[in-house]
């Protein structure tokens, strides 16, 4: 298990930066932000990371994918997180095009992997139920019917809900509210009679719903993965997204700490550089070593996740060890962003606004700091 | 050329056949073993696994061969360390020899000097210790004033240094003096070696508040030390001295890394597992029941885990033979701030019985554990502060504008 890029992920992370910085700056998202944008991302631009392949990066070869591993889509989030490009990447690559290949049947793969690879079909996982995850608490049914089931309840917190194509919808077939055993997975075609999708927009600029099932009908092929044995398969999934939307903080912290460095040598108060100050020499230096930490994390999770000798319980490990980790840094980094800024800090013109409520959206999905190091106690048996 | 597979197979193959048995368990303070002319081996295989171990030169298995080193390049070294680890070896040898001086004596020294000192030091004949701080010169290093001045083939030696760790049982010195006092600090400071048995060497222990004694106050009056054993160039052993700071930071952040840090700088086996021990001493099965101590914990582990990864990059990253940098620097703070964590928690875990001092009511592993949570205090003071870390780090690192550069024109 290296923890350095390979030459091929780091010509991918190449690349990747050039075209983050080159065509989907943070001016983007601030355009999408302004004009209301209903979509909430940039088509043209989704395209463009369609064609680089980007969306087939972690998926296999037999479902035309490009089997580049989640260490070529964590360098590519790590670049997306950079410059905060709002796309179906997180929802339908990271999440959805995942729970596809952990858990469906080779019809379903076949079916709709190739799609996902060429940007034809975009998913959201309809999970959360209540404001803080907790992904075995699960209220929504799914009711036996005549050639299939019938779902109802209701999902928040659904990213890219709105826009997705086919929802990933986490229900209840048995079992009590609370209980990880009787969870299934249904793959909901958007357009299916009963289902009312809210857009929800968020302090990020990007996009969630809130989603209702009103004896939403689904046939029996409907199903992905097991009937009432859901839970591990989709805690994999999670996992999984959990390590990459690391790897998007990892890319984001990172830009903040080097506006940061940029502003301590440039501006000058009582004369000198505040650079100059140990006040704030040491907070930067905390703040690196912290990020240097980050990094090292989240290589570590995703050269586990690309290893085929990790074992699951191993993937859920790393994977609270890293979004716990990053939830923390990215909350002090951000908030040293607008502190060491000053004033203008504050300002919307300033980009690091937007960073600050990435920030926060980021630590809150699939489970903030606090959720990951309960569950990293009771996975080391404490 | 032999393949890594292989390499890894006839390693296993050696280790099987010559690491005693007794050396397959964890280190307890007592049998660190340090070397020396007066070196005590408290368990007779530590002799036998120390003698088997230098003859390979693998007491330190990156130095060349031609002066008794192990010759192995950085994945072999690797390999060696991963089967070590995998039967749980002890260290054969353990010393300022090691992890100091022999790194920079092969960057600076020449070839008279690494051929006399290097291979005493793979097979632990000697021990050294570090002659840097002074009673005035603590963070400020480089204010340093014990004298050195030439006469004749000698230099002769008077002043005094502080936090010299081990100076009593040691039997050499690495020695920073000033040889200049009408320059720049920087620039009239050299590195100088010397015995410690020479006439005029003077050593007095101090008490910590741990109670014990690891470092000494040691006095030079009239010492005499030849010419010859000047490393470097006169004046210029400021950037060794720094230099070898890195390798002491890099050697001090493995205390994040390892179970325990006993006085002795070696690893030990008082603090074993923290969640268990705060379990085992709580009477709680399955979950920890102080939710508060428990969350306090996974915080520690995870960031004991990420530094861990941290560290193992860091050794990735560097390239072969180039050894430590400035990052080094950011590995001492954390490592060091992460072990001093791992004491609290682990005072904090078994309550009372975490209190004693000595006596009835307590048992030897307790009342080591009290000893070893105060002298954990000193890790992030040894080896240059905290503060000083960060200060390098905003300086070398982040490239920030230097505070302290007024301050030493």
């Amino acid at each position: 298990m290296a923890l350095v890029l390979s030459e091929d992920q780091q010509l991918l992370k190449d690349s990747a930066k050039n075209f983050c910085e080159q065509n989907a700056p943070v001016s983007v998202l601030r355009g999408l932000r302004d004009s209301k944008d209903e979509q909430g991302y940039d088509q043209t631009i989704w395209s463009q990371m369609i064609d680089l392949g980007w969306a087939g990066m972690a998926i296999p070869e037999a479902y035309g994918g490009f089997d580049f591993g989640y260490g070529g889509l964590g360098v590519v989030l790590e670049e997306t997180g950079k410059t905060l490009v709002s796309s179906p990447l997180i929802s339908t690559v990271l999440a959805g095009a995942t729970a596809i290949v952990q858990l469906g049947s080779e019809t379903q793969k076949q079916d709709l992997l190739p799609k996902i690879v060429a940007g034809e079909l975009l998913t959201a996982i309809a999970l959360d139920e209540h404001v803080i995850h907790n992904p075995s608490k699960i209220a929504t049914t799914a009711t036996r019917i005549e050639d299939g089931y019938s779902l109802n309840g209701s999902k928040t917190f659904v990213l890219d809900g709105h826009i997705a194509n086919m929802l990933i919808v986490v229900a209840r077939t048995s079992g009590e509210t609370d209980s990880e055993q009787g969870i299934s997975l249904f793959l909901v075609d958007a357009n299916a009679k009963g289902l009312n999708v809210a857009r929800t927009i968020m302090v990020d600029s990007r996009n969630c719903s809130n989603i209702q099932f009103n004896n939403v009908a689904v046939a029996e092929d409907a199903l992905l993965g097991e009937l009432d044995q859901g839970f591990n398969g989709l805690d994999t999934v999670l996992d999984i997204a959990r390590i990459g939307i690391a790897a998007e903080m990892l890319g984001s912290m990172q830009t903040v700490f080097e506006s940061i460095l940029e502003f301590l040598k440039q501006r000058e108060q009582f004369g000198v550089l505040i650079g100059s100050f140990q006040g704030l020499q040491h907070r930067a230096a905390e703040m690196y070593s912290e990020i240097e930490l980050c990094k090292s994390s989240v290589r570590a999770a995703l050269a586990g996740l690309d290893d085929p000798n990790t074992t699951r319980a191993e993937i859920a490990e790393l994977a609270s060890m890293t979004k716990a980790k990053l939830s923390e840094v990215f909350f002090l980094v951000s908030n040293e962003g607008i502190q060491m800024h000053g004033g203008i800090g504050m300002t919307d013109e300033f980009d690091v606004g937007f960073f600050i409520k990435r920030a926060r959206v980021a630590q809150q999905f699939l489970g903030d700091a606090s959720f990951h190091r309960d569950r990293y106690a009771t996975l080391n048996g404490f | 050329m032999q393949s890594q597979q292989e390499f890894r197979i006839e390693t296993r193959t050696w280790l099987e056949q010559n690491c005693p048995e007794s050396m397959r368990t964890s280190m307890v303070q007592e049998e660190v073993i340090w070397g020396g002319r007066n070196a005590e081996f408290a368990n007779p295989d530590s002799a036998i696994w120390l003698q088997r171990m230098a003859q390979k030169g693998w007491t330190c298995p990156t130095w060349p061969s031609e002066y008794g080193g192990g010759g192995l390049d950085k994945d072999q070294a690797i390999v060696l360390a991963e089967e070590l680890a995998r039967i749980n070896a002890r260290p054969a040898l353990t010393s300022f020899g090691i992890s100091m001086l022999g790194p920079v004596l092969l960057e600076y020294g020449n070839h008279q000097q690494k051929q006399e000192h290097i291979p005493k030091i793979v097979r632990g004949e000697i021990r050294w210790c570090q002659g840097y701080s002074e009673p005035g010169s603590g963070s400020d290093l480089a204010s340093l004033s014990t004298k050195a001045e030439l006469q004749g083939d000698n230099y002769l030696i008077n002043g005094s240094k502080v936090w010299t760790s081990y100076a009593d049982k040691a039997d050499w010195i690495f020695c920073l003096v000033r040889t200049d006092f009408d320059v720049p600090k920087h620039s009239g400071i050299s590195f100088i070696l010397f015995d410690m048995a020479s006439e005029g060497v003077s050593t007095k222990p101090i008490q910590l508040i741990s109670g014990s004694s690891p470092f000494c106050e040691t006095f030079f009056d009239d010492v005499k030390a030849p010419a010859s054993n000047l490393v470097g160039r006169l004046n210029e052993g400021w950037a060794i001295a720094k230099r070898l700071l890195q390798h002491e930071r890099t050697m001090i952040s493995g205390f994040g890394l390892s179970a325990g840090q006993s006085d002795d700088g070696g690893t030990t086996s008082s603090i074993s597992s923290l969640e268990g021990t705060a379990m085992h001493y709580r009477g709680d099965s399955k979950k920890l029941s102080d939710p508060v101590l428990r969350d306090q914990i996974a915080r520690f582990k995870i960031d004991a885990d990420a530094f861990a990864h941290t560290s193992r990059r860091s050794l990735e990253e560097s390239k072969q033979g180039q050894g430590p940098n400035a990052t080094s620097s950011m590995l001492k703070n954390y490592g060091c701030e992460l072990n001093k964590r791992r004491y609290e928690l682990m005072l904090q875990a078994i309550g009372t019985q975490g209190l004693g001092w000595e006596g009835e009511g307590f048992n030897d592993e307790e009342l080591q554990l009290t000893r070893e949570w105060l002298r954990s205090k000193a890790n992030s003071i040894e080896g240059g502060t905290s503060e000083v870390q960060l200060n390098i780090i905003a300086k070398r690192v982040l490239g920030l504008p230097d505070i302290l550069s007024l301050a030493q024109k």
